[in-house]
């Protein structure tokens, strides 16, 4: 602990710390922990457990399997079954919607945290992003049951996924880092919330795919992160062209968007604990 | 360079009271809705809108230094600040203006069980607290038997804390927080709870904290017996400011004496039947004093109305520091005196009986045991100061609150 020992922390108005990713860092543990408890409180008292992370988005990509494809008679953009076009949409979303959902509301669940302990608060949102990705992870496993029941072969494109995944990530952790800074003072957002992600499912690419979308909206809505981050999945799960104009623009609008938390996080993150 | 651990300078906390509304947050249409007649309203009511704000200033250019094993009592009265002091140090909320330099790991205890979650079990709660506050994850397994077998739940580690009588739940909780390493540790209020015996565990381990370790502890209470235990400084917080910083003996009589700083009872007001007009403490030559020493006689003159009571009892009590009756003493004031209406009566208290320390006084009228025409509690705050008494060589030392002349002898010869 010596060498702990002979920092010294200067603690002034106004000033923001020198060392603050590596206080970061420092609470790394704490940032598995909250995690892990997350994880491990979430199916508590549920008979079927963490079934759930399965039927969610399997139940889903039926439905929207039937209504769009069956119903509405909507075609998938290469050769590859419809379901599974929605659920290479349907995975990104889930941890999206997820991620948001729970990350915007993470502050005030730990109010009791923000204000009794100290600790870098980016920690908090944080957790519950990477709690989703679990979740996220366990629907990767029904897209591998779901090729072999196809008896589909992925594209090779598929060493690409982590990237997409990556610009997930960042889509979700800036959002929900700015919505849960305004959700400490404006609770309103706590109503926003549910109604953005239910709204998202239907404008953004999920049962669809984006190329059914007119050629000259086609730039605009790109302007949603997520239509980028879909199409890159099908792209490189399935094989479906991308267009890459428009997947420039949700990678360039999630980017802004972590910026934007990220700043306006580190600037209200102080008056968190007079606020909530 | 000092071997101060923490330094804080000026240091000031200011909150913005929002008198228009009174929930506990802020709604966006509200927000929306000011805003609007702000844009639209002219220069008078311009100034309304600022009304609705006040600034409240919790901390005000508070500067002390705390060096390393010091174990600092805070004192004062509910809303003096300790608790704003604390957030402030434990860096959980930021000045306002000011600075704080601190040399070493900090480590809060704000609330018993902070973090805990109720679904999980002991075993499962000790890491989850441990890493909150601070702990790494190997530190915790290495002390992990330590900390169990403090709170004494060895037969509960798997049961989920929900399950657990409070008792249980605050001894996890502080046993996790007692094994920490920091170097410093502030803690608030937290020993209000659990049962005496544990509250005793407790303060041994924050001395043994203290003084074996080297370590700093910076300590909130309203406990002047815990505080004047456990602590050597004291500094003593009123209304954001800070009032005394020292030894804590000191800022606890500074706070005690606080408690009703004036040094005459004067009743403005016109009472029924019997009530004490005035009430001021002198010296053998009448005049007016606070800290006598021990060898001078306390006299307390009190000024009476009798309205329409021919007789009746005046008690006065005298009170130690922490606010126990040292003893009572009744008089009784029969018709012969109360042919004037005023009366002045004085209660001479003997010379070499108090023990050097703080007293206040309980003053009450009353009929014979019926009925009590006045009680007035804790006025008159005086000092005994120790010039020589032979018990001058344990001062310090609290060793009671009267002298009594014993007679010590052999069983051989009597």
């Amino acid at each position: 602990m010596g060498e702990i020992f002979n920092d010294e922390l200067v603690i002034e108005a106004g000033h923001s710390e020198k060392n603050y990713w590596r206080d970061i860092w420092r609470y790394r543990e704490l940032f598995y922990i909250l995690s892990w408890r997350d994880l491990k409180v979430r199916y508590k008292q549920t008979i079927i457990g963490g079934a759930w992370s399965i039927i969610r988005p399997l139940l889903t990509t039926i439905i929207f399997t039937i209504v769009f494809n069956k119903v509405a008679k909507l075609q998938a953009a290469s050769a590859s079954p419809y379901a599974l076009m929605v659920f290479a949409g349907m995975l990104p979303w889930q941890f999206f919607s997820n991620s948001l959902s729970e990350a915007s509301n993470s502050l005030i669940g730990n109010s009791n945290l923000i204000s009794k302990v100290y600790f870098p608060r980016m920690i908090v949102p944080a957790s519950s992003v990477i709690t989703s990705m679990v979740d996220f992870a366990i629907s990767f496993l029904i897209l591998i049951a779901m090729f072999i029941w196809y008896r589909y072969l992925p594209s090779i494109n598929i060493i690409f996924l982590p990237l997409f995944i990556l610009v997930a990530f960042i889509a979700a952790f800036g959002i929900g880092l700015y919505i849960t800074a305004l959700n400490v003072k404006y609770r309103d957002f706590r109503y926003i919330i549910p109604f953005i992600v239910q709204f998202g499912l239907y404008i953004t690419p999920v049962g669809f795919s984006s190329s059914i979308i007119p050629g000259k909206w086609r730039l605009i809505y790109y302007l949603n992160p997520m239509v980028g981050v879909i199409d890159g999945f099908r792209w490189s799960i399935l094989g479906d062209p991308i267009y890459f104009k428009g997947f420039i623009i949700s990678v360039t609008v999630a980017l802004a968007f972590l910026w934007i938390g990220i700043s306006y996080f580190r600037k209200t993150e102080k008056s968190f604990a007079d606020n909530i | 360079m000092s071997s101060s651990i923490i330094t804080v300078e000026n240091l000031s906390k200011k909150f913005i009271i929002n008198h228009e509304a009174p929930e506990r947050y802020t709604a966006l249409r509200d927000v929306i809705s000011k805003k609007m007649r702000f844009a639209f309203s002219n220069n008078k009511s311009k100034n309304q809108f600022k009304d609705f704000k006040e600034d409240f200033w919790a901390l005000r250019n508070i500067s002390f230094n705390i060096e390393q094993g010091d174990r600092l009592g805070i004192i004062g009265r509910n809303g003096a600040g300790k608790s704003t002091l604390l957030k402030v140090l434990s860096r959980i909320t930021d000045p306002t203006e000011g600075c704080i330099r601190i040399r070493g790991r900090v480590a809060s205890l704000l609330e018993v069980g902070t973090g805990f979650h109720p679904e999980l079990s002991g075993r499962e709660n000790i890491y989850l607290n441990g890493a909150i506050l601070g702990m790494t994850r190997a530190e915790i397994r290495s002390k992990f038997d330590e900390i169990v077998a403090f709170a004494e739940v060895e037969k509960f580690l798997d049961t989920p804390v929900k399950r657990y009588s409070s008792g249980m739940y605050v001894r996890l909780a502080f046993a996790v927080a007692a094994h920490l390493e920091p170097e410093v540790l502030i803690v608030d209020e937290v020993l209000a709870v659990g049962d005496a015996q544990f509250q005793k565990k407790c303060l041994g381990k924050m001395e043994e904290i203290s003084s074996k370790g080297g370590r700093t502890v910076i300590f909130v209470s309203h406990n002047m017996g815990v505080v004047n235990a456990l602590c050597n400084k004291g500094i003593f917080l009123k209304q954001g400011g800070l009032v005394f910083s020292g030894t804590a003996d000191e800022a606890v009589s500074r706070y005690l004496r606080d408690n009703n700083k004036e040094d005459e009872y004067f009743n403005k007001e016109k009472g029924k039947d019997v009530y004490l007009v005035k009430a001021i403490l002198v010296n053998e030559e009448n005049l007016k004093q606070v800290e006598f020493s021990y060898t001078q006689k306390i006299r307390i003159k009190c000024s009476i109305e009798s309205i329409d009571k021919k007789y009746f009892d005046i008690g006065v009590a005298v009170l130690d520091n922490y606010k126990n009756k040292v003893f009572t003493s009744i008089h009784h004031i029969n018709e012969s005196n109360t042919r004037n209406s005023f009366i002045d009566v004085i209660c001479e208290i003997p010379q070499k009986f108090l023990a050097p320390g703080d007293y206040s006084l309980d003053i009450a009228l009353f009929n014979e045991r019926v009925y009590s025409y006045e009680y007035i509690s804790d006025i008159l705050p005086f000092r005994i100061i120790d010039n020589g008494s032979p018990m001058a060589a344990y001062q310090g030392v609290r060793y009671g609150n009267v002298f009594c002349n014993c007679s010590w002898y052999y069983e051989d010869n009597p």
